[in-house]
Parts: structure tokens; C-alpha cells; sequence
């Protein structure tokens, strides 16, 4: 039947979670929404701006491009998800002392998708961590100060500092 | 998006059962990352949505070095991208993933359901016309195969019946002495081309000759666009500047490119031949340095 709702049950930020959703409903609407994780933007709603990228089972993906029914037993992660209790991610840590940050509104889907790349590619050169984050727009930074956070963040992780 | 009716068949044969069950009604979803931006939009709004992302039947890259190479329709780009298999055998297809779109949609999005939304600007629809590729797809009655380069009927239409999915991709062993190549025009990498050509080239090694050419073109036309009057432009001669300017001046003429927002029609006709000049003297110079 057309709208019915179904079953939907994932882990989210390590958490189990269980919904009835309409099958139209998108992972970013279930994250936002149902779930109250406001972390995930939503940009443009198209799947141009990235502002709503999220960790599914490790990778980056946007999650206003994907149904909810379709993250049925895998694992999400969301900005919420990232740092450790009080103490930030290195790569939020970068982000901020580095001043990467200026509105603000790019920041959580740079965040997923440079965690996603230093989880696959602990030691990127500079030309791996642009392809990464290519497909997140920021109207503000201009990108330089973001790469170079990501650099920081990949030589912290990896010990080197 | 209007609500519609939402199936997960746990096998190709119960989605192609379900897509008869459906009389038509149905429409094949995987990664969903051409289909959601047009459903989002109601430029399209399907009864009932067939699911098949989870069937991971559909998800493999083999590789026999005289076969050739068998994609799973369900392989992710990024799967394509990264896979050493294709890197070392067939690195147009890692580069032509490498300028799609971005990570993010490359993560989830599959080759399969990239090939079916017959989008004329795509890529890998070009890259497979080059290669020769043949397509497998599964109906009530059965399996049938057909050449890329036939499936394209019109702009977002192609040769896919009610109750038919894509199964797979066959890309035949790369000739020797062929080389081939794949470039688009971007204004941001990743971009869908304003412009976008593919070429397999094939030379006598010790003539040099031009034995065989595939010229395919993207967004020129309704469908991805094989440019035939180029490839006899080249067939049976040697390729130099001269040959090559013929070639590109023969595609300019066939193409019936799209006026829009990204370029005019002149403009299309006229990038027509800086690529095709670019991607044949690529796949030349691949082809030389294998002989």
C-alpha cells in the first residue's frame, strides 16, 4: 500500500534505533526530524551541496539523497557522533584552532567526510584530501584553511605530533 | 515526493517477478542517487519503487584476461574507481569514475542504475560504447544481451522492458595495440560534461595505421551519441593533425547538441571537436606506447 508505514531499525551514533517511516521518507528527514541529530544540514536538498554528509557503515554519503528504509541494519554516524563525549575529534580539534570555521554551516559535513577519509586513508596526501571533501560546498572559507585542518588533524591521528 | 508503494526483493529473479506483478508499474531503485533528485522534484513519480540496493548478488568485478571484464549492475562507482582490477586493465574506467560527481554520491550510487536512467550527459555510458560493452538483462523470460551502444532510445529512455533489470555489464578484452580514453568539459570536476567524449583507438603496430576506431560523445545529443562519421575519418590512415582536425570537423556536423544554461548549441558544436581531438590523440598515444 502506498504509504504505509514500515519498519526501520539501525544503529546511529552506536545507538539501536527503531522507527515506522513512509517509504518517501529520506535518511536526512529521519536524522533530523525523527531523531532531532540537527547536525546534518540540509543545504540544497538536491545533492549539490554535501552540507548533509553523514558516515553509512564508514562511508561519506549525503543524506538527503538516500531513503530511510535503505539504512535497515547499517550502521550511521552523524556530527553528534564524532567527538568523545566533551573531548572533540582531532579533526574538529584542527578545525576550530586552526580557524577553518566561519559560519559554520559546512562545517559537520567536512567533519563526516574527513573522518571518512582519514578512516580509509590514514595518511592522504593534500590532492587526497581535496577529492574528499570536492563534493562539500562552502561559501565562506574558501577551502584553503579546511584542507590544511584535515592535514593536521590526519598528522595528529597518525602520531606525528 | 508523492508516497508510493515499496518493495525489497531478496533476489534478481523475485524483483524482475515483482516488476510483472506490478504490469509496469514498477520502477527498478538502487542507490537512488540519479532517481531521488527527480522524485524529490516530482519530475518523476513511480507507483511502486523495486528496490535492489541490497542485492548483493548484483555486486562483483571479475576480470578473465581473454573474456574480458563482467561488472555486477549493483557495483558502486567508487567500487569501479578504487578496484586494482580495472585500474590496471581498464584505467579509463577508474579515470571516468574519478571525474564523477563526488565521493559522497560515488560511495552509494551503482554503475547499473547509472547505465539504465539513460542521462545523455553520462558518462559511463560513453566509456562503454567505446569499449564495445555488451549489457545482460533478466525478464520473465529469460536473459537477453545487447550492445550499449543500441540500449539509448531517447533522453532518460532506454531499452529496458517493464519486467527487465540490468544484470550486468561485459566490457570484451581491450585489443592490443588499442588504447583508449575518456575527457569532458567541467567547469568543477565532477560536473556532468557540457561536452564529454570517449575513444578506443586501434593501430597497426608497424604501419601505425588506424585499424579500428569508437568514438562515443556525451551530452551532444538525446542519447549518448556514437560518432561514426569521425571513426571513418580516421579508419585506414595514419593519424596526424591533419586527419585528426577531418575526424573532429565530421563529429561537429553530426552531433545535434542541446542549447541550455551550460552552453549554447554552437558552443557544444564546437567543443565536439576540441574533445574528440583530445580523447583520439590520447587513446593514439595509449596505443602507441603498448605497441
Amino acid at each position: 500500500m502506498k504509504g504505509e508505514l514500515r519498519d526501520l531499525k539501525f544503529t546511529v551514533n552506536g545507538r539501536p534505533v527503531e522507527l515506522k517511516v513512509k517509504p518517501k521518507t529520506l535518511l536526512m528527514e529521519v536524522l533530523r526530524y525523527d531523531l532531532g541529530l540537527t547536525g546534518t544540514r540540509s543545504g540544497c536538498e538536491v545533492s549539490a551541496c554535501g552540507a548533509c554528509t553523514i558516515n553509512f557503515d564508514g562511508m561519506a554519503v549525503r543524506a538527503c539523497s538516500i531513503l530511510a528504509l535503505q539504512a535497515n541494519g547499517h550502521e550511521v554516524v552523524t556530527i553528534e557522533g564524532v567527538a568523545d563525549g566533551e573531548k572533540l575529534h582531532p579533526i574538529q580539534q584542527a578545525m576550530v584552532d586552526h580557524g577553518a570555521i566561519e559560519c559554520g554551516f559546512c562545517t559537520s559535513g567536512m567533519v563526516m567526510s574527513a573522518r571518512a577519509l582519514l578512516t580509509e586513508n590514514p595518511k592522504p596526501t593534500r590532492d587526497d584530501i581535496k577529492k574528499a571533501i570536492q563534493g562539500n560546498l562552502c561559501a565562506d572559507s574558501g577551502y584553503t584553511k579546511y584542507i590544511e585542518a584535515i592535514e593536521i588533524a590526519a598528522r595528529k591521528i597518525g602520531g606525528g605530533e | 515526493m508523492k508516497d508510493f508503494d515499496y518493495f525489497t526483493p531478496k533476489t534478481a529473479k523475485e524483483a524482475v517477478s515483482l516488476l510483472v506483478q506490478l504490469k509496469g508499474e514498477g520502477k527498478i531503485f538502487a542507490g537512488g542517487q540519479s532517481l531521488l533528485v527527480l522524485m524529490k522534484q516530482n519530475m518523476i513519480a513511480p507507483e511502486a519503487v523495486v528496490d535492489i540496493k541490497g542485492l548483493s548478488e548484483l555486486d562483483y568485478i571479475k576480470f578473465d584476461a581473454k573474456k574480458g571484464l563482467t561488472i555486477g549492475a549493483l557495483t558502486t562507482h567508487r567500487a569501479i574507481e578504487k578496484s586494482p582490477v580495472i585500474q590496471k586493465n581498464y584505467p579509463v574506467l577508474s579515470e571516468m569514475e574519478d571525474n564523477l560527481a563526488w565521493v559522497q554520491t560515488r560511495n552509494y550510487g551503482t554503475i547499473g542504475g547509472n547505465v539504465c536512467h539513460g542521462e545523455p550527459a553520462g558518462d559511463p555510458s560513453a566509456v562503454f560504447i567505446a569499449l564495445d560493452a555488451k549489457l545482460k538483462l533478466l525478464g520473465e523470460k529469460g536473459e537477453r544481451i545487447t550492445a550499449c551502444e543500441d540500449f539509448y532510445k531517447d533522453t532518460l529512455e532506454v531499452d529496458l522492458k517493464d519486467d527487465e533489470i540490468l544484470t550486468e555489464i561485459q566490457v570484451p578484452a581491450v585489443l592490443p595495440n588499442t588504447g583508449v580514453a575518456h575527457e569532458k568539459l567541467m567547469f568543477q570536476k565532477g560536473e556532468l560534461g557540457i561536452v564529454g567524449a570517449a575513444a578506443s583507438i586501434t593501430i597497426n603496430p608497424a604501419s601505425g595505421v588506424c585499424e579500428g576506431a569508437r568514438i562515443a560523445l556525451s551530452n551532444v545529443a538525446s542519447t549518448p551519441f556514437r560518432a561514426k562519421g569521425a571513426e571513418k575519418a580516421l579508419i585506414g590512415k595514419t593519424i596526424d593533425d591533419k586527419v585528426l582536425e577531418a575526424a573532429a570537423e565530421a563529429a561537429s556536423k553530426e552531433v545535434s547538441p542541446p542549447s541550455d544554461v551550460h552552453g549554447s548549441e554552437e558552443y557544444r558544436r564546437e567543443m565536439t571537436k576540441v574533445f574528440v581531438k583530445r580523447v583520439v590523440r590520447k587513446a593514439l598515444d595509449r596505443a602507441k606506447a603498448k605497441s
